[in-house]
């Protein structure tokens, strides 16, 4: 049998992929299979500096250090790299920054973490001067050879010339005498007026692979010998493995392509030749597990706890002027609780994790938002330092938050292949994935607030209750107040506000479950917008104020953060002809919401159906992130960010029972389909002189911006997620 | 028994030793190594999985091997092929799709060009109607918005 399994697979590499794959020219990303190949083809080149090599036929490698998961960070970051550099981009390959490499030379590229909306905004620094620097030395090995002044030379096109005499020379020719040269101290870098490729939109580099179904993910990798992993994880966090019933046990040993059966604590492996072989194995075992104390929990008990925690002082993290005074005395006063569910991430690639140990060594082919995280988790997992393990990473089938500091999957397959012996591809099913994330943690917030007798906000207090995702992976930000520990990703939306509120006091109530919790797609930026934003909407309207004009009111401040914030409150309003009413039965909410360093709003734009039902007619969301790098990829990401945000808004909720998730797949918990998308209009408003993030700043303002469009339509504010529990119905 | 044929070429299943319950998902996956077709949910409430199976798009997590028998399968390996012939350029769904720049993390997207190619030889011309039907598969990185505009530019030049 494994005689025709070769020869049929290489039967079928010949006729589809392989034929097709050829229609790729000019960019390739490499994926681990060519990785051999890769490396060779970068023999001969000359390393001018971490990031750049150059062959002496006048190819430009550029490395990528960062994941890919369909944020086009594989395009968008060589190009900070090649704007500098000059070099032909149509000629650009790409290379796989290595994490051997990146420990072995003490961090040579800076960082592979690609979270928290940071892959642009966080590099572009080192990438430009990385470019930059190069075309320096570039210049000056040839101004050398040519013995004339490097300032009379130029380059572009990955081609260095010297006007006067009329020479030129490839970037090649040089390459070798340039990485011999000192690299320059200090590089001046372009204007963004003087950006040729920055902030245009040339093809996404990964884009021709996956219109042809090239392996190329996590899931897809094959290794010699391999065998598969199907898990069962203890339902309820925290609990262990208790007995397998011993004939169920023996039945599944004997199942077709299974191997094994391996006891592993909190969850339990069947090992087989094919996934789907072993996933039906795990399913024969009948289990019996030790829940330990948690078994009773529930979504009830959770929100009950959470609303008694915001039903007292909890810990400061901010305060500004004297609120309690104030909204004591105050003519108008507002109070509102609202509450967000646990959310799932549910990328459609479900976690999964090769791994091979062998002489010591650890290598893992991983979809992963963090080589370094994966890096560690398979230290720790075998007992080998860091430098005994090699990442290569695939592409991501979705990231979202769930594939970053939270490892669990790279973990198992590395505990799972030193009992094997041998190279393991362990695959969560999409069960296992729903019902074992690191959810959005659950949230309730109470909220106060007062005007004055001219309508205007004198007093905002948000005390939010919410469990922290920072104590499992980053427990040294976490502050002690007198009136306990919080975390400061609590209180966003309330203790960084660019408004201009006299009397202001955001606490958080550190609130620990046993739900595991996690950095979901724009983390606390994902609820709090809503319990600040909506509030806003609420006590304007006790005014009869204009939302618009409410918040504008408040941003008039002439520092930077108010310009900005007044700036893209501005531009959506205007996308959105704010000042024109709507036509008859149509209503439109607004949000502001900055986050990851850039700025955004939101109008969305409903009708009210003569049933009763909602029609989210159109979605517009600008952002000013500063600067941008690759506009289309960034207008992708705000297509992207609506969809991932009115799913969660209309459907999204993970519910507690009996202390395990209720919810096991896309038949229980919802996802948006094409027929429910609106029109999106996405709005780029860079104002300059910073760097913001672009993959979750259009989540923030969304959320809000809905339920102020139906507040605006039924003078019933939801302050309850997901809407689908409210009762609202959509067309 | 299950001997079908396969972006062209005869497979038979049971010679290969593959059981009649299995998915022909997974079939397709660990014992062909065509990795094109993607897992998602298993469920066939996805559509990661879809393929065509004698010209119909089918959820391919939910079809087993022992149905595939004197059928002719077409996965994104060979949709090209199965469209263009042996040239095996891009088809023009895949085309715009790269012209569109539709895929983000593009898990979904064999399924969803899969899908689309189906519509399309159904219906030249689709309504936004037509696609909301054809095509429930799921993306979460949301593509949706460029979908919709490829496959309206394809039949828009067709």
């Amino acid at each position: 049998m494994m005689k025709h399994h070769t020869l049929s697979r290489r039967e079928f590499l010949q006729s589809g992929a392989a034929a097709t794959a050829g229609l790729a020219v000019g960019f390739h990303l490499p994926t681990s299979q060519a990785q051999v190949a890769k490396s060779a083809s970068m023999a001969g080149s000359a390393e001018i500096n971490a990031w750049i090599h150059i062959t002496p036929d006048n190819r430009v490698i550029l490395k990528f250090a960062r994941s890919e998961m369909g944020q086009g960070a594989s395009t968008a970051l060589p190009m900070l790299i090649a704007e500098e550099l000059e070099c032909d981009w149509s000629k650009v390959e790409l290379s796989e920054a290595m994490y051997s490499e990146h420990i072995k030379r003490n961090r040579l590229y800076v960082t592979t973490a690609t979270g928290g909306s940071r892959g642009t905004r966080d590099s572009q620094s080192y990438l430009r001067t990385a470019g930059a620097t190069a075309r320096v030395m570039l210049i000056e090995a040839a101004a050398k050879q040519w013995g004339v002044a490097a300032g009379e030379c130029s380059a572009a096109n990955s081609m260095i010339t010297h006007a006067a005499s009329g020479r030129s020379a490839t970037f090649g020719s040089v390459a070798v005498a340039a990485s011999q040269l000192k690299a320059p101290e200090k590089v001046a870098l372009k204007e963004p007026k003087q950006w040729k490729l920055l902030g245009t939109a040339p093809p996404r580099v990964d884009i021709p692979d996956k219109v042809i179904g090239k392996p190329m993910y996590g899931i897809d990798v094959v290794r010699p010998n391999m065998v598969h992993a199907a898990i069962a994880q203890c339902p309820v966090f925290r609990g262990k493995l208790k007995s397998i019933d011993a004939t169920s046990l023996a039945a599944v040993k004997k199942m077709k392509g299974v191997s094994d059966v391996l006891e592993m604590g909190e969850y339990v492996a069947v090992i087989g030749n094919n996934w789907w072989r072993c996933h039906q194995g795990i399913k024969a075992l009948k289990l019996e597990w030790d829940v330990g104390a948690n078994g009773n929990v529930s979504s009830a008990s959770i929100k009950k706890y959470l609303q008694d925690g915001a039903s007292k002082p909890a810990g400061v993290a901010k305060t500004v002027g004297d609120f309690d005074t104030v909204y004591a005395a105050a003519p108008i006063i507002h109070e509102a609780e609202y509450y967000a569910p646990y959310l799932d991430h549910a990328p459609l690639e479900p976690m999964n994790c090769t791994a091979e140990v062998k002489d010591g060594m650890v290598t893992i082919w991983v979809p992963t938002q963090s080589a370094e995280g994966s890096a560690a988790a398979a230290a720790r997992a075998a007992g080998v330092a860091p430098d005994k393990v090699e990442v290569f990473r695939q592409q991501l089938g979705g990231g979202f938050g769930r594939r970053g500091g939270f490892q669990d999957f790279t973990r198992q397959a590395v505990e799972l292949a030193m009992k094997v012996g041998k190279p393991v591809k362990l695959l969560w099913s999409r069960e296992e994935d729903i019902q074992h994330g690191h959810y959005r943690p659950a949230t309730v917030a109470r909220v106060q607030g007062a005007l004055d007798k001219d309508g205007k906000l004198v007093a905002l207090m948000g005390r939010v209750a919410v469990q922290s995702i920072l104590e499992r992976v980053r427990p040294e930000a976490l502050k002690k107040t007198p009136q306990g520990t919080l975390d400061p990703q609590g209180t966003v939306s309330f203790d960084d506000s660019a408004y201009a509120i006299a009397n202001l006091r955001a606490e958080h109530f550190y609130a620990t479950t046993h739900v595991p919790v996690g950095f979901w797609r724009a983390v606390a930026h994902a609820q709090n917008p809503v319990f600040r934003e909506c509030f806003l909407d609420e006590i304007a309207a006790k005014a009869k104020r204009d939302p618009y004009a409410f918040r504008r009111e408040m941003l008039m401040g002439t520092d930077d953060t108010s310009r900005r914030e007044r700036g893209i409150l501005d531009a959506v309003a205007k996308a959105a002809d704010w000042s024109k009413p709507l036509p008859i039965n149509q209503f439109r909410g607004i949000a502001l919401q900055d986050s990851y360093g850039s700025h955004a709003a939101s109008v969305v734009e409903i009708e009210k159906r003569a049933d009763g039902k909602l029609k989210i007619k159109r979605v517009i969301i600008a952002v000013d992130p500063g600067h941008v790098a690759h506009a289309d990829a960034a207008r992708a990401q705000i297509e992207g960010c609506v969809i991932y945000g009115l799913t969660a808004a209309l459907y999204g909720e993970i519910t507690i029972k009996d202390g395990r998730v209720e919810q096991s797949n896309f038949n229980d918990y919802r996802m948006m389909k094409i027929g429910e998308t609106p029109e999106v209009v996405a709005v780029l408003a860079p104002s300059g002189g910073f760097w913001g993030g672009m993959g979750e700043p259009p989540m923030a303002p969304l959320a809000p911006a809905l339920l102020n469009a139906i507040f605006a339509a039924t003078g019933v504010m939801h302050r309850s997620l997901p809407l689908s529990r409210e009762g609202v119905t959509f067309a | 028994m299950a001997v079908c044929e396969i972006n062209g070429r005869r497979v038979d299943f049971t010679a290969l030793g593959v059981e009649g319950e299995m998915p022909l998902l997974w079939a397709l996956r660990d014992e062909l190594d065509l990795k094109g077709t993607k897992y998602g949910c298993g469920i066939a409430q996805c559509g990661a999985c879809t393929v065509h199976v004698d010209g119909e798009a089918v959820r391919s997590c939910a079809f087993p091997v022992a149905a595939c028998g004197g059928k002719k399968i077409v996965t994104i390996e060979g949709l090209a092929t199965s469209v263009n012939g042996a040239a095996s350029k891009l088809t023009r769904i895949q085309a715009a799709w790269v012209k569109h720049q539709v895929p983000q993390c593009g898990y979904c997207q064999s399924g969803m060009i899969m899908a689309a190619e189906k519509l399309l030889r159904d219906k030249p011309k689709p309504t936004d109607a037509d696609i909301d039907a054809a095509m429930s598969n799921i993306c979460r990185c949301s593509t949706y918005v460029r979908v919709r505009a490829a496959i309206h530019d394809v039949a828009k030049s067709a």
